[in-house]
């Protein structure tokens, strides 16, 4: 068996006193479809930003595809290959699509300091950016303004810009958060298309929609994992339940 | 609907439409000395070296959402270190203009160095305060300057002396300039200086150095504002601290503004705008600094776009 993509050990991060994620053990295969769940304040979204690097752990280790990034800072962890979607929008609103692909795509590059450069892709860049607006289901949008779009499109935006740097390890946080019933299945069906090789971190406060798109999952209390199952074990899983709905009281 | 000219050509994404427009107003520009008196040839000379110095504020201003208060000084350092280079130092042109323009982008790139870190109002009253340094520096540093009095230079060559030939080679200037300004704002980088504008924070979690980014932008730009002030240091033959003064910098910003703020080649617009009432209307009052303001309280209800902008904004509608 290959060596796991990502794998976690103890990690913590503290704010001060509160610890938001308290000594988290995880590890994730590679190629595999992985959520997160949990309630409101679960710690998700800070475990996300430790793995990306927006707030690297406080203590523990993060080993990333034979690398230990436990310390670096975001843009390395992304030049190594982890990319991530935003829980709330952030896109360039002024800019076109094909712009906004375009600054996803150069982030890295040196090619962003072309002072008098030409503004048009060259074939390589027109080629993925082509790819991830495919796989994101919004190709043929790409002159339209971003603050034009429908916010179910923009979120499909998010998840081309993920895309566009061809990544091995995807970090959705929630993206189908404020979205129609019909957005969402249009969202789950990206998800579901998305080439098998890349790994896919997923948040999620949609069970239905989530069990239905992954292999596994972990499910986060109070900074901690609560339980790591198949969908199927979670759905009958009591002490989930209680989680997210109370302890049953008996009179 | 019109097509690029050619994807690879140095014109990359200019419409047809847009080079022919472009074409023919340095046309008409040009042979306007054919049809003004001198003392007109003089004004639409100084439409010209404004124009470049609003275009220059609005590559910041328009393109990476920070408008500079300070670059009239750096206009000024430009025009200063020209009219001491040709006279007290006794220079060459050309080498005057150079170090001219070097002046002003090491100035601009220390100003860049202490702004780049603010946005908003800060980064208005960060460079507001640096200019007015350079201000007083002019004002007081008497042995260099000449102080309150400024300085006098024969900055301009013989071969320039008629109202006609410097026109035309200002317009010369101004054409290229403009063209590296549009080349720069459309360019990779200028699309970062856009991204900035639009999400700092995404641009970040993109593995963009923001403030680095916006450090070359003000440099660059402030290369831009020293190429006008050193054209105006061959129109005036004098320099004064007025030139590096607040209220140059304030008009610099309001003739981009007047033009509309992201159009870029709106600043001559605006420069004309503004340089014409100025001149047409103090020739029949003295209190020509309220037709100005009434002007601009105007175009801010009616247009706030800017001048140029609005006129897209209508034949955008009509193309619909």
């Amino acid at each position: 068996m290959s060596e796991p993509i990502l794998t976690l050990s103890d990690v913590t991060v503290a704010f001060d006193a509160l610890k938001a994620v308290d000594g988290v053990s995880l590890t994730v295969p590679r190629g595999q479809r992985r959520a997160i769940i949990g309630p409101n304040g679960a710690g998700k979204t800070t475990l996300f930003n430790a793995i990306a690097g927006a707030h690297p752990p406080t203590s523990g280790k993060i080993r990333f595809n034979g690398h230990d990034v436990s310390r670096l800072p975001p843009h390395r962890r992304a030049q190594l290959g982890i990319s991530r979607t935003f829980q709330i929008t952030n896109l360039f609103p002024t800019l076109s699509v094909q712009d906004n692909m375009m600054l996803a795509l150069r982030g890295l590059k040196p090619k962003k300091f072309s002072l008098f450069g030409s503004p048009d892709p060259d074939d390589n860049e027109a080629v993925r950016i082509a790819a991830a607006l495919n796989a994101a289901r919004i190709a043929g949008r790409a002159e339209i303004i971003v603050k034009e779009m429908s916010y179910g499109e923009q979120r499909q935006l998010e998840i081309a810009i993920a895309l566009v740097t061809t990544p091995t390890m995807l970090l959705l946080d929630e993206p189908a958060a404020g979205l129609s019933p019909s957005e969402r299945s249009m969202i789950a069906e990206v998800i579901r298309s998305l080439d098998p090789a890349i790994t896919v971190i997923l948040i999620e406060h949609d069970m239905d929609l989530a069990l239905g798109l992954v292999d596994y999952v972990t499910c986060m209390f109070e900074g901690r994992v609560l339980v790591e199952e198949p969908p199927e074990g979670i759905r009958r899983n009591a002490k989930v339940r209680e989680v997210y709905l109370g302890k049953p009281r008996h009179a | 609907m019109t097509q690029p000219v050619s994807k690879n050509s140095i014109l990359a994404g200019m419409t047809g439409r847009a080079l022919v427009i472009a074409g023919l107003v340095v046309i008409v520009a040009a042979c306007l000395p054919m049809v003004l008196s001198s003392y007109q040839v003089g004004l639409a000379t100084e439409v010209l070296i404004f124009g470049v110095l609003a275009m220059s504020i609005d590559i910041l201003a328009g393109f990476a959402g920070r408008t500079s208060l300070g670059h009239g000084a750096i206009f000024g350092v430009s025009t200063y270190v020209v009219v001491y280079a040709t006279g007290q130092a006794g220079l060459s042109l050309w080498t005057g203009f150079a170090l001219g323009v070097l002046a002003a982008t090491a100035v601009a790139s220390v100003f860049a160095l202490l702004a780049v870190r603010t946005s908003g109002v800060y980064f208005l009253l960060l460079t507001l305060a640096l200019g007015m340094i350079v201000w007083g520096v002019c004002l007081r540093w008497t042995q260099v300057t000449g102080g309150e009095n400024g300085m006098r230079a024969d900055v301009r060559p013989a071969i320039l002396m008629s109202h006609s030939a410097f026109y035309w080679a200002v317009l010369t200037g101004a054409v290229i300039v403009s063209f590296a300004m549009w080349r720069f704002v459309r360019s990779p980088f200028g699309l970062t200086l856009r991204g900035i504008r639009d999400s700092e924070s995404r641009m970040r979690s993109l593995g963009y150095n923001v403030p680095l980014h916006l450090f070359i932008g003000f440099t660059v730009s402030g290369i831009f504002a020293g190429v006008a002030g050193g054209l105006y240091a061959m129109f005036n033959n004098f320099v004064s601290p007025s030139t590096v003064a607040l209220a140059q910098s304030v008009e610099g910003v309001l003739m981009m503004i007047a033009g509309g703020v992201g159009t870029l080649f709106g600043a001559f617009v605006g420069a004309a705008a503004i340089i014409v009432l100025e001149n047409i209307v103090s020739s029949y009052t003295e209190r020509w600094l309220m037709v100005l303001g009434i002007t601009f309280v105007l175009i801010m209800i009616f247009a706030p776009e800017g001048i140029i902008g609005k006129l897209r904004a209508i034949t955008s509608r009509k193309a619909r």
